[in-house]
């Protein structure tokens, strides 16, 4: 057997791993928990990263590589850590017909960052997502979890120097 | 819980209804939520208390979808049918006051526009009617009325006969006789069967689904019980996307609500039958609503999808005879059993019964939720329901389908919506997104746009459909950027060809249909991104 499928030790002291055994757990540890143990994984870290990945995988005793194929397939995972805003941009149909890649465009610049890219000072993550389901109001962005709609650029800009100077002060 | 505590249940709170001189239901899907329900809700509940109201005499409560998502936060009132669009938490002390007076004309919204008296509801009849999140709300308007005659009443073979002769057909997209599959599961050799219910609805544009499991969670849970008495199961899973974090929690609120009082779990009301059912998430994958990849990643793997036959029918979750039905299909199932697979089957035209649920989008006056009857016309549903098209712009073409579907013009406008005739289109009914188009979109971007999203989430699996879209994509950002040869145009047409016929799943046989349908219509648009260019050059 691999060594790293017999060290089901997590890899740190931190509690939150705790949440993330008792998730495994519940489903017995059973392969099939892989996918609620990754959202597990990505809730209490904001990414997964290899020693995460590997815990898991021994756990379930699946093979790192499964794991890894599983992590890199779903696009709500991700291996690179967040910043501490996150402005996701809805990229959906509706929202495309609505203006949405002029939104994209504007946050970009003005951030000096791509789409999927974080700032070099780590506050604001730029990222899109395929469709929230809020086509009613599109065009749609989505900031630190809040959904605000019929979003226009200088609504979002100004949502966005809001929140991190908030985190600032 | 029993047959008697249900009733007894369902009378007390009709009652309780009827004494109360007013009820204000404020929208708590997530678009509406999204613009601050939550705090007008709370300064409704703070007016009706200063104007000497209490919860027996007016009930301040928040409901699902009230339908019109583009004029939220939207606000209702019992029993008046007064409405009210965006409106304010500054707003609610007049709305307290007007209850026994004239309406706030500010914001009223006419309950009579089309768009609400052209609808005909049967999934969404208590969304907006109800508290998603309350079990009595439910029973109080037939909620497990059906499951607790189907438990009592019926064999499993008359349960199936009876969706059978409603003529009902998949609401997920590719119109399959719901009947003939709960048959066929049904006598499938193996167990335990399993129940699946399709809720990763990753289409953009389409809020169906997200919009029925927020506002009426209870409804789609009772759907699956009775599939899984009929076909002879004993557990369920619901398939869900992670993105649609209010959905998932009214839902797991509704089965431990259900579980509690015996209406999901062991011996369900006293029977001799047991269902359980399971939550799990999506992740962001458009392939797993396929159906054998949903099934892979329900089992904790990569959403690829395998070839069938076997069926997973046959052979599903784990190997079992699985049923799996889409959200809309189950919502459809207990309004059948309450009024007999005949009263569906009178509603719509002669292949295609009972009502559609659309989410209608774009460039559009009305923006949201909407049921029909099949059969309506695509015009009446945009301009008669949706109010034509905003600012003065003219109609260019309706998308129906999402990334599998197509544009229709304007001169299909008065055909006739079911699952035949929107195919003969070169598009298809799909799972119910419909995003209208104004004279600013480029048909050649819009299916651009398709392309670029069906080759990012091409699973990969299958070569056709990972180089052909990735091919394809490239191809039409020539024509974007006007580039394009008249070579490029013939390879566009082949590569279509080639990816529609020999994919492995929907996704890629699907793909082409916005290249398709557009180049059906709106070929000129190609042809002008050549003539740019002089003739191409070489």
């Amino acid at each position: 057997m691999f060594a790293y499928l017999q060290k089901l030790e997590p890899p740190s002291d931190d509690k939150r791993w705790k949440i993330i055994a008792a998730t495994m757990r519940k489903l017995g540890n059973e392969r099939h928990a892989l996918i609620e143990a990754l959202h597990s994984l990505q809730q209490a870290f904001g990414y997964l990263d290899k020693p995460g990945l590997t815990f898991v995988a021994a756990s379930l005793k699946i093979p790192l590589s499964q794991v890894y194929g599983a992590a890199t397939f779903y696009n709500h995972f991700t291996m690179k850590p967040q910043g501490e805003h996150a402005c996701v941009i809805c990229t959906g149909t509706a929202c495309y017909i609505k203006g949405a890649e002029e939104l994209l465009k504007s946050v970009a610049a003005a951030q000096g960052i791509q789409p999927g890219e974080t700032t070099p000072d780590g506050k604001v993550s730029l990222l899109t997502a395929r469709c929230f389901g809020a086509c009613g109001l599109a065009p749609v962005a989505v900031v630190d979890g809040d959904v605000v709609g019929r979003v226009t650029t200088d609504l979002l800009q100004r949502r966005l120097a809001e929140v991190t100077q908030h985190a600032r002060g | 819980m029993l047959v008697d505590e249900l009733k007894a249940t369902a009378a007390r709170e009709q009652e309780a209804n009827e004494r109360r001189e007013a009820c204000i239901n404020v929208c708590g899907a997530a678009g509406c939520q999204s613009l601050g329900t939550d705090a007008l809700k709370k300064a409704l509940t703070e007016a009706a208390a200063t104007q000497g109201y209490g919860p027996e005499s007016c009930l301040v409560r928040k409901v699902g979808c009230l339908g019109l998502c583009g004029a939220g936060p939207l606000v209702s009132v019992d029993p008046s049918g007064v409405m009210y669009q965006r409106v304010q938490a500054s707003d609610a002390p007049a709305i307290v006051v007007a209850l026994g007076a004239p309406p706030v004309e500010h914001i009223r919204l006419d309950s009579k526009l089309p768009f609400f008296t052209r609808q005909r509801k049967i999934v969404l009849e208590n969304s907006g009617r109800i508290d998603p999140e309350r079990l009595e709300d439910y029973i109080a308007a037939d909620g497990y009325l059906a499951l607790t005659t189907v438990l009592n009443e019926m064999t499993p073979s008359e349960v199936i006969a009876e969706v059978h002769k409603s003529g009902l057909r998949g609401r997920g997209g590719a119109g399959y006789p719901t009947g003939l599959k709960w048959a066929t599961v049904s006598k499938a050799g193996g167990t335990p069967k399993m129940v699946v219910c399709n809720a990763d609805e990753g289409d953009p544009g389409a809020f169906m689904d997200r919009s029925v499991l927020e506002s009426d969670p209870h409804r789609v849970l009772e759907g699956m019980a009775i599939a899984a008495y009929a076909v002879g199961a004993s557990e369920g899973y619901i398939y869900v996307r992670a993105e649609y974090p209010l959905a998932v929690e009214r839902l797991k609120v509704a089965i431990r609500h259900a579980e509690r009082q015996g209406l999901l779990g062991n011996n369900i009301c006293g029977s001799h039958f047991s269902f359980r059912i399971n939550i799990r998430l999506g992740a962001g994958a458009f392939v797993c609503g396929e159906e054998t990849a949903l099934l892979a990643s329900i089992e904790g793997k990569r959403g690829t999808p395998r070839p069938r036959p076997p069926y997973p029918a046959e052979s599903g979750l784990w190997g079992q005879p699985t049923l799996i039905n889409n959200v809309e299909t189950y919502a459809n199932i207990a309004p059948i059993i309450r009024n007999g697979g005949a009263w569906l089957a009178a509603i719509g035209t002669e292949r295609s019964k009972g009502t559609k649920v659309f989410a209608l989008a774009g460039a559009i006056q009305n923006a949201g939720l909407i049921e029909v009857p099949m059969g309506i016309s695509l015009r009446d549903i945009i301009f008669e329901i949706g109010g034509g098209i905003p600012d003065g712009k003219r109609f260019k073409a309706v998308q129906t389908g999402g990334p599998s579907g197509g544009c229709i013009p304007e001169e299909f406008l008065d055909t006739a919506v079911d699952y035949e005739t929107l195919t003969k289109l070169g598009s298809i009914m799909g799972s119910g997104g419909m995003i209208v188009m104004d004279e600013k979109s480029s048909m050649v971007d819009v299916a651009r746009f398709f392309m670029e999203f069906c080759m990012t989430e091409s699973c990969g699996k299958c070569i056709p459909c990972r180089a052909g879209t990735a091919q394809m994509y490239g191809l039409l950002g020539r024509f974007a950027n006007r580039t394009a040869r008249p070579a490029d145009l013939a390879l566009l047409e082949s590569l279509c060809d080639l990816v529609k016929n020999t994919s492995l799943c929907g996704l890629g046989q699907s793909a082409p249909n916005p290249v398709l349908s557009t180049l059906r219509y709106f070929r000129p648009e190609y042809e002008a991104a050549m003539a740019s260019n002089g003739q191409g050059g070489n």
